[in-house]
Formats: C-alpha cells, sequence, structure tokens
C-alpha cells in the first residue's frame, strides 16, 4: 500500500462474526495457493461473489470480523479475490493482524459499517480512515492507525518491513 | 499499582520492569509453533525475509496434525513441506506421525512448553498453554514466519478481564469444557476481545490440569489473545515431570489492575451444550430439547486428553452406540492412544460400537475421518460450531463436554449423562 493510495468500491455487505472457516472453508486448505484460495473466497456468504466482483470492491462486514481459526488463507483469500479492502464495526485480533502483515488494508469504522447499504460507492483513505459515501456524499473517519502498524502497512506487509530492519542492522 | 501475571510476563521477555495495557512491546519468544496448513505459508514468506536460518533450532516445533496422515495428494505436499524444511533446518523438534498427536495436546505433555514462557503459534488455539501459566496466543503465517527468523515479535500489551470461578458444582458431570462454555455465553464470542481472559478462584484450584488446557483452549472463543491460569502447585508437579527446561512461575499482584472482574458461581452449574452457529449459544443440557444426532466426535485439542476419554468411556461401558449414530473417537496423541489401548477404554468404546481413530484434528475443521453431510447433526467435545465447520455448510455442530457426548452416542439425541447412568 503505498501513502496517498485511494482505494474506490461498490460495496459488499457481511455480518456479524464472520469466522474465518465462513471466509475460507478448510476444506481448500490443503493447499496456499493464493489463486486457488481466491476463487472459493466466502463462497457460502455470497454465492454470486465470483461472477459479480470487480477489482476495487470493498468488503464491509459487521462486529468480529475474521473470528475463529489463525489462518492467513482467510485475508489472503479476501485481498486476490478482488477486494481493496475491508471496513467493520471490529476484527478479531489474529485477522487484524494477518491483514496488516500481508498488507491487505482493514478500517476499523462502526458508524459507516452500521449505515451503509449494498453497492454503495465508496471512496477510501486507508491511512487517515476517513471513507467517503459517495452515493449520499457523506463522509465518515475510521479509526486511524498507530504509527508502528501505519509503517508496516506502507512498508508492503510485515515481511518487507522486517527485511528492510534486517538490512539496516546487518 | 501492581501487574498482572500476562504483564509480567510480557515485560520479562521485553527486557523492562513494568509493562501497561496498550503498551506495543517487542517480546522474546521460548517456542514458536506451527502445523501443516500454516506452516508451508510460514516457510514461504521465512525465505522471503532473506536470514538462512531461524533463530534457534530448538524453539521452533512443527508438527503434522492437521491433515495428517495426509488425507489427500495436496495435503501430502504440505507435510512434506514442513518435513523438508525441518530437516534443512536440522529442527530438533519436528515430529512425524507416529511420535506426535494433535499439536496442543502434544506440546504440554512433552514439556515442550512451561510456566512463564512466551509463546507464538501460527494456530488460534495456541492459547492452551495459558492453562500452565504461559503466556501463549496464535498469530498468522507471516507473524510466524518473522518469530522464526527473529526470535521475537510485535505485541500490543493487553488489558485483562479476571474470571473468579467459586464454588464447587453439584452436579458431578461438569467439567472444564462446561465452565469455559458458561464463560463464553455469558460475555460473548467477542467479549474477550483483544484482551487477557486471567481464569481463577476455588473451582480453578479444584480443576484438573487437563480441564484446565480445555478452558485456556478455548479462551480464542470468546476473542481473547491470551487465557492464563497461573502455576500452583498443581501445575508443578504436571510440569516437573515432563520439562525439558526450567520455569518460572509468575502470579499477579493483589493491586494489579483489572478492566473487569468477572465472578461465577458454579455450585448450580450444569453440563452445556453451545447449539450452532457460535460456541457462545449455550444452554444447560437439560434445556437442550429433542435434538437428534447423526454423529459424535470426542476428540480435538479441547478434549482429546486421557481424562477426557477416560470419562467418556465411563459412560460407555457394557452400553451400545444408538443404531443411527456414528461416534469418532480420536485420542490427542500417540501417547494418550497407548494409555487408552492399555486400560481397557479402547476395548469399551470399539464393543460400544464407536470407531478410535489414530490422534489427527480430522473432522474437529472439517478435514476428514468424519465429514457431515447436507443436514446431518453432530455433537463434538471440540471447540467450534461456525457455519460448515464439520462440512456441508448446511450441517450442524453442538459442542458439549466428553460426557454429554458419550450420553448423547448412546441415546441417538443430546442427552445429559444422568439419563444413561
Ligand atoms: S483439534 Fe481442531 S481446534 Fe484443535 S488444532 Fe486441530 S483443528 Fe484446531
Amino acid at each position: 500500500m503505498q501513502k496517498n493510495t485511494r482505494l474506490k468500491g461498490k460495496v459488499w455487505k457481511a455480518g456479524n462474526d464472520i469466522d474465518t472457516d465462513l471466509i475460507i472453508a478448510a476444506r481448500y486448505l490443503n493447499t496456499s495457493d493464493p489463486k486457488h484460495l481466491a476463487e472459493h473466497c466466502l463462497e457460502d456468504v455470497f454465492p454470486t461473489l465470483q461472477e459479480e466482483i470487480q477489482a476495487g470492491d470493498i468488503l464491509v462486514a459487521g462486529k468480529n470480523f475474521g473470528c475463529g481459526s489463525s489462518r492467513e488463507h482467510a485475508p489472503i483469500a479476501i485481498k486476490h479475490a478482488g477486494f481493496s479492502c475491508v471496513i467493520a464495526e471490529s476484527f478479531a485480533r489474529i485477522f487484524y493482524r494477518n491483514a496488516i502483515n500481508i498488507g491487505l488494508p482493514i478500517i476499523v469504522a462502526p458508524q459507516l459499517a452500521k449505515a451503509v447499504k449494498p453497492g454503495w460507492e465508496l471512496e477510501v483513505d486507508p491511512v487517515s480512515g476517513l471513507i467517503c459515501d459517495l452515493i449520499n456524499a457523506k463522509e465518515y473517519q475510521g479509526e486511524p492507525f498507530p504509527p508502528f502498524i501505519l509503517e508496516i502497512l506502507t512498508s508492503g506487509g510485515l515481511v518487507p518491513y522486517v527485511k528492510k530492519k534486517v538490512k539496516q542492522h546487518g | 499499582m501492581g501487574m498482572t501475571v500476562t504483564e509480567k510476563i510480557l515485560a520479562a521477555h521485553a527486557g523492562l520492569d513494568k509493562v501497561s495495557p496498550g503498551q506495543l512491546i517487542n517480546a522474546k519468544l521460548d517456542i514458536v509453533l506451527a502445523n501443516d496448513i500454516t506452516g508451508p505459508l510460514a516457510i514461504k514468506e521465512f525465505e522471503k525475509i532473506g536470514v538462512k536460518k531461524v533463530f534457534d533450532k530448538d524453539k521452533v516445533v512443527l508438527i503434522p496434525d492437521h491433515f495428517a496422515p495426509a488425507k489427500d495428494i495436496p495435503s501430502a505436499q504440505q507435510c512434506l513441506d514442513i518435513k523438508n524444511f525441518s530437516r534443512q533446518q536440522e529442527l530438533s523438534n519436528y515430529y512425524e506421525v507416529g511420535r506426535t498427536g494433535i499439536e496442543h495436546c502434544f506440546l504440554p505433555e512433552q514439556g515442550l512448553v512451561v510456566p512463564g514462557d512466551v509463546v507464538i503459534g501460527a494456530d488460534s488455539h495456541t492459547c492452551t498453554y495459558g492453562a500452565l501459566g504461559a503466556f501463549s496466543t496464535g498469530v498468522g503465517s507471516t507473524d510466524l514466519a518473522v518469530g522464526m527468523a527473529m526470535g521475537e515479535i510485535w505485541f500490543r500489551v493487553p488489558e485483562t478481564i479476571k474470571v473468579v470461578l467459586s464454588g464447587k458444582p453439584k452436579n458431578p458431570w461438569v467439567s472444564g469444557k462446561d465452565y469455559i462454555l458458561a464463560i463464553i455465553g455469558k460475555i460473548g464470542v467477542d467479549g474477550a476481545q483483544y484482551k487477557t481472559l486471567e481464569i481463577c478462584g476455588s473451582a480453578i484450584n479444584d480443576l484438573s490440569i487437563e480441564g484446565r488446557l480445555t478452558m485456556a483452549n478455548m479462551a480464542i472463543e470468546a476473542g481473547a489473545k491470551n487465557g492464563i491460569i497461573a502455576a500452583d502447585e498443581k501445575t508443578e508437579e504436571y510440569v516437573k515431570l515432563r520439562a525439558k527446561r526450567p520455569w518460572k512461575v509468575y502470579k499477579s499482584d493483589p493491586d494489579a489492575h483489572y478492566e473487569q472482574i468477572i465472578e461465577i458461581d458454579v455450585t448450580d452449574l450444569e453440563p452445556q451444550v453451545a447449539f450452532p452457529h457460535l460456541p457462545s449459544n449455550t444452554r444447560a443440557v437439560s434445556q437442550a430439547g429433542n435434538v437428534p444426532i447423526d454423529q459424535v466426535v470426542i476428540g480435538s485439542c479441547t478434549n482429546g486428553r486421557f481424562e477426557d476419554l477416560w470419562q467418556a468411556a465411563e459412560i460407555m461401558k457394557g452400553k451400545k452406540v444408538h443404531p443411527q449414530v456414528r461416534t469418532i473417537v480420536i485420542p490427542g496423541t500417540q501417547e494418550i492412544y497407548l494409555q487408552a489401548v492399555q486400560e481397557g477404554l479402547v476395548k469399551t468404546f470399539i464393543e460400544a460400537g464407536a470407531v478410535v481413530s489414530t490422534p489427527t484434528c480430522g473432522p474437529c475443521l472439517g478435514g476428514y475421518m468424519g465429514i457431515l453431510a447436507k443436514g446431518e447433526r453432530a455433537i463434538a467435545t471440540t471447540n467450534r460450531n461456525f457455519v460448515g465447520r464439520m462440512g456441508h455448510p448446511e450441517s450442524e455442530v453442538y459442542l458439549s463436554n466428553p460426557v454429554v457426548a458419550a450420553a448423547s452416542a448412546i441415546l441417538g439425541r443430546i442427552a445429559s449423562p444422568e439419563e444413561v447412568m
């Protein structure tokens, strides 16, 4: 993710407590190939996702998104399915870390997550957490990241971030 | 102001005298764990970092357990990936099928985790080891890769919720599983999100180490970062027989700060059943109503220990599984399996009409060895009953302790142990 990224896309709306088994079922975890994972992303939540998703679309969910297993396959599936970011009322802890670590922008924005309807167009600044509802021309402020986490995100994820540190310190 | 047990362990591993909730720290790691699903992805990320060797070949543990013995060709490849990496890195803690079992049953049993440790595992139920007074939490594969490379990882110091369980249950069939289901039922699946669940009280002092492992195992089902039960004499007795390293016991200070204190009197608690599709959807077994079942699973990192199998066998001894029901018993490790053979439990299960599998996660995550068809219903001693967790998205999983599962196997519907004893 670049520092001045603006994400724009159509909303897919999911409910509360979407667990990682729903995001990517264990029956598909006999590989970690992102393409294979993306093909089964959220298939029991959005049966038409594969046909209808457009690159850049935005996933909005309720409370506790990504609860359950630690499988990093979940944010990988979401990222490679074409979603540009995930906005939720709240995230489960391991999912939150995993998304940042693989460079998938996520934003905690309870007000927007409650208000938004499927199909709305949003424009998102993942760095400041500012979200614009383009249909109703209304702005929402999501929670901004602490600087340290922002640095991981703008480095492209945890591995590029650590790689940089390893190089600096030899 | 004093510190909680979790804060003390984190401070010690971050080289600090004091830490407080919200603080970002780098903590040194004592054990870094992955399995055949999360390991291959962690290895891929590890290789991108640019270090040649893991930080300590004795502290990285890789266990093939989820789809092992391999259920299909891609799973076999994943198992091979972690085996090859272990060889190449000369890891002392890679265990082939036949010498191990489900990771969270195996590590405590073998003394690989000790009180006072900081442990990360690329598996959400890594929180299990909190039962031994360790700080232990689940992470994803990328965090794990960084842990393997650097031997440390960043944490945000969590706020702590203290849960005090008092009283002695009148119902003899109540166990650690029921305590933790009752807690999750009370606070919800995000009730402890990002936080520590510190569990204590007289009911915990009375509880076996097995029961405590069951409880800490399901801290994640309340969204917690870690669950922790401070080590006591029981813990030290358990650890003494197994530990491969010295350990250190930490306890919360009397003036430690808690975000919240929850008190539960277990005197009148009944065995609990979590209905589909959330572990928080709990009811007392007497309120379950008539729920016919197709399958029973007794096993998993939650309730696949010897005590669990022993209790289930007590219920099933001399009885027959209901003709419409499949019952699958899965000992958590090879050691448990052997003990179950030696003490006649396996005979009891087979005579009752159950199958007994070698250790694996198998059906717990809908992998294999007991997948549910559309519309089928299972009662399981596992930890999650999410939509599709054990098979078809239109199947159902009910969670319970081993004795309720065993009684249900006999009656073909969700049943309490009194009904068959
Ligand atoms: S037994 Fe189930 S919950 Fe435990 S590690 Fe295996 S899949 Fe995960």
